[in-house]
């Protein structure tokens, strides 16, 4: 028997009535979903695509339309986050649905999904209904989460799957928790595939992650900072891919870190299972060396890895293994970070930094700018089942307009983000967003630009 | 060359004592020559009296300790400093005051010096960045000591002579010992080779990477060494099941006269204290006069404190 389709995920709120169509001419349409990549124009109505490519000209655009020379800038579908924390309801001191949507739209990112992990805990349907609600008042960029798996995220009894599907969750994970039961895990994935649900593991073997702050060795000897091991990553996958086997769930790890990580579940791919995974930038551009004397900025769950697993992150993108870049956007106040390494919060932010440092491996040379672009567009979207992430007829008018050469470095005392905690502050960069779009609405320029 | 104001800033160019990882050979040198003078001191001497007067001491000590905050107590008193003793169970932190908030309001209370003890490593340190005066780490966590390797270098001089060249035996809790990462650094800078002796479950991952051989076996590690240092097996310290009993411990990583014989016929005896007798270490062996420098290292340990007070507050202005 067939377990019945997954019903629609978020009704699509209808567009506001545009008082112009919108005509953005002579840009670099860069999609990564069709792999194209030429110069050419988009005409927006009501907040959808309704042509695009060469023809789209000056000469063929209606004399209303709000017209905008591109001048040959990237347009690439807005970003896809699949992985943040806004901390509303319950830290809003930290951040909130407003300042991470400003952050996001000015990092060039149009939908993201937040995880449960609020205070209170989004496990039921009024929790999802009050993101949806927040998201709708702020109205700057599409704002999704996910449901709890289990109550309280406390690992053990299930939230109301179906109802929490139907109310708008794109999946389910307990977020910074592993399900540590194997038992409640194998009852999770179960339950969850009667919906087709997604189910999203944070990997880490808890009992080996417990009272550990950073990754084991030579660093975390010398520091005397209790270490976790790199194989409690792929211990906790190997362990679920036995369930995924079993049940035929859609299962998704969260910021995998380690080599072996992304070869257990390349052959759990090869061999057919319904298995994605993500990675954060932190994974692929920084290691553990970051933490230097003690800097809890570099202090993430799970922790920055030595090279060797840092390279193959990076390698595990390339060959495509790795599906999706998320942010993993942790905002933390200077008083959850200005204490003794092993009490620090783990997390970083990554809203505003999420697209120059994914675009590291490009201006390498190491991906294509289609391939990299696709780990944060069309390939979360097709994850999550969500129409938009790409450029195409009738597809929701999310962009960004990008100079994807420019040089700068990044300030985070100029971050829309509430805290500041990120890692990057004053690494060069390349890749600058110069105005992103939701709908079709602008909801980010860039100031003193004319694009 | 006692509190000589010409040796300012070239002597010991740090503000901070956080480690001995960051110190070069000859700053090691230079503090253990200072601490060898001091020792040879009587202690009520005039000069040392007055190298630290007006200056403000400050002990501030989040993890109990007995004989580390007395000897920097006594060592501040014999230069003449005020020093005031703070313990945790009756500052504020239990308040939940965070750590930085209690360091900001004890600094501006004007310290010349703040020795400080916390039970997270690299506490210490993001303490010393918040404070106008000078910060000697009295141990963090499990990262370093530096004081008590300086003292157990010290007194290894005093009785051998020289570092360089020594075969040296830590033994025990490697795993969570601060005193063996410092002696570590301390000891393989100096030009001596070091063992760690311990069941692998005590030892952290890529000890070897510091520099320093491996043993499991206690009998292989302890043949032909010079020194033979004993670490506490620190139970407090145990979140979990790292040795199954205190019996099984002491019949293959207990210093008892059988093992012992495996080393140099004359071989010295260390321990930082306090000592778990008859767990780490059999008791004759640890009153063995002969052979033990247990209580040595304490005396050492007041004339080292003067040592590191000296030389951090030549760099300090004011009070000169």
């Amino acid at each position: 028997m067939t377990p019945p389709p997954l019903p629609p995920h978020q009704t699509p709120r209808p567009p506001k009535k545009q008082d112009r169509p919108l005509a953005l001419l002579n840009a670099r349409l860069v999609d990564p979903a069709s792999n194209r990549d030429e110069t050419g124009g988009i005409l927006v109505e009501n907040g959808v695509i309704v042509a695009m490519g060469a023809q789209v000209t000056r000469a063929n655009v209606s004399q209303d339309a709000e017209v905008q020379d591109c001048l040959g800038r990237v347009l690439a579908p807005g970003l896809i986050d699949m992985r943040v924390q806004l901390r509303e309801p319950g830290e809003e001191h930290k951040e909130t649905i407003e300042t991470g949507s400003l952050a996001a739209a000015a990092g060039g990112v149009t939908s993201m999904v937040c995880l449960p992990n609020t205070d209170p805990v989004l496990d039921d349907v009024a929790g999802i209904e009050f993101i949806a609600r927040r998201a709708r008042e702020v109205r700057r960029v599409k704002i999704y989460c996910y449901g709890a798996l289990t109550q309280g995220l406390e690992g053990k009894d299930l939230v109301e799957m179906g109802l929490l599907a139907d109310s708008g969750a794109l999946g389910f994970t307990d977020g910074l928790n592993a399900v540590r039961d194997v038992q409640v895990m194998r009852r999770a994935l179960t339950y969850a595939r009667s919906f087709d649900a997604l189910v999203i593991q944070h990997p880490e073997e808890s009992g080996l992650a417990a009272g550990g702050a950073m990754n084991n060795g030579e660093l975390s000897t010398r520091l005397g900072i209790p270490g976790i091991p790199a194989y409690a990553e792929v211990m906790m996958i190997e362990r679920d891919l036995h369930l995924v086997r079993a049940s035929g769930a859609r299962y998704h790890v969260a910021h995998v870190s380690t080599g072996a990580a992304v070869e257990a579940i390349r052959k759990a791919k090869q061999e057919g299972l319904r298995v994605t995974c993500d990675t954060a930038p932190p994974y692929f551009s920084l290691n553990e060396n970051e933490i230097g004397d003690y800097r809890t900025f570099a202090k993430l769950s799970p922790p920055l890895r030595g090279e060797a697993d840092r390279r193959a992150i990076a390698a595990g993108l390339a060959d495509g293994v790795i599906d999706c870049i998320a942010s993993d956007h942790a905002p933390h106040d200077v008083e959850s970070k200005r204490v003794p390494f092993a009490q620090a919060e783990a997390g970083v932010i990554g809203l505003e930094t999420l697209l120059p440092i994914v675009l590291e491996p490009y201006h390498k040379g190491a991906m294509s700018l289609l391939a990299t672009l696709r780990c944060i567009t069309s390939r979360p979207a097709d994850v999550l089942g969500l129409p938009q992430g790409r450029l195409a007829k009738g597809v929701p008018a999310d962009m960004v307009l990008l100079d994807i050469d420019r040089a700068y470095r990044i300030d985070v005392s100029k971050f829309r983000s509430k805290s500041k905690n990120s890692p990057y502050d004053g690494r060069p960069v390349q890749g600058l967003v110069l105005r992103t779009f939701v709908d079709g609405r602008t909801v980010f320029a860039l100031e003193g630009e004319r694009a | 060359m006692i509190g000589s104001p010409s040796a300012a800033n070239a002597f010991f160019p740090h503000r901070h004592l956080l480690g001995i990882e960051a110190l070069s050979a000859a700053e090691i040198e230079r503090l253990l020559d200072l601490a060898d003078s001091y020792a040879n001191l009587p202690k009520d001497d005039e000069r040392a009296r007055k190298l630290l007067r007006g200056r403000t001491v400050m002990n501030l000590f989040f993890e109990t300790s007995t004989r580390t905050s007395t000897s920097f107590e006594l060592a501040a008193k014999r230069l003449g400093a005020d020093v005031i003793a703070m313990s945790v169970g009756t500052s504020s932190i239990k308040k939940g005051e965070t750590l930085l908030d209690t360091a900001m309001t004890l600094n501006a209370m004007k310290p010349d010096v703040m020795v400080v003890r916390h039970n997270e490593s690299g506490a210490v340190n993001l303490l010393s960045q918040k404070v106008d005066g000078s910060v000697i780490n009295a141990g963090d966590g499990r990262h370093e000591h530096p004081t008590q390797a300086l003292l157990d270098a010290l007194t290894i001089r005093r009785r051998l002579g020289k570092l360089s060249g020594l075969l040296v035996a830590i033994c025990g809790d490697i795993l969570h010992s601060r005193v063996a990462r410092s002696n570590i650094h301390l000891l393989t800078k100096m030009g001596a080779r070091v063992r760690v002796i311990a069941p692998l479950t005590l030892l952290p991952s890529n000890i070897d990477r510091m520099g320093v051989e491996v043993f499991t076996d206690m009998k292989k590690g302890l043949k032909d060494v010079d020194i033979v240092m004993m670490l506490r097996l620190q139970l407090e310290r145990m979140q979990g099941a790292y040795v199954p009993s205190t019996r099984e411990y002491f019949r293959f990583y207990g210093l008892d006269y059988a093992k012992l014989a495996l080393a140099k016929p004359d071989a010295l005896i260390m321990h930082p204290g306090p000592m778990n007798r008859g767990v780490e270490i059999d008791s004759e062996v640890a009153d063995d006069i002969n052979r033990s420098v247990i209580r040595e290292q304490v005396e050492m340990g007041v004339a080292v404190r003067m040592a590191c007070l000296d030389a951090l507050t030549r760099n300090l202005t004011g009070n000169q």
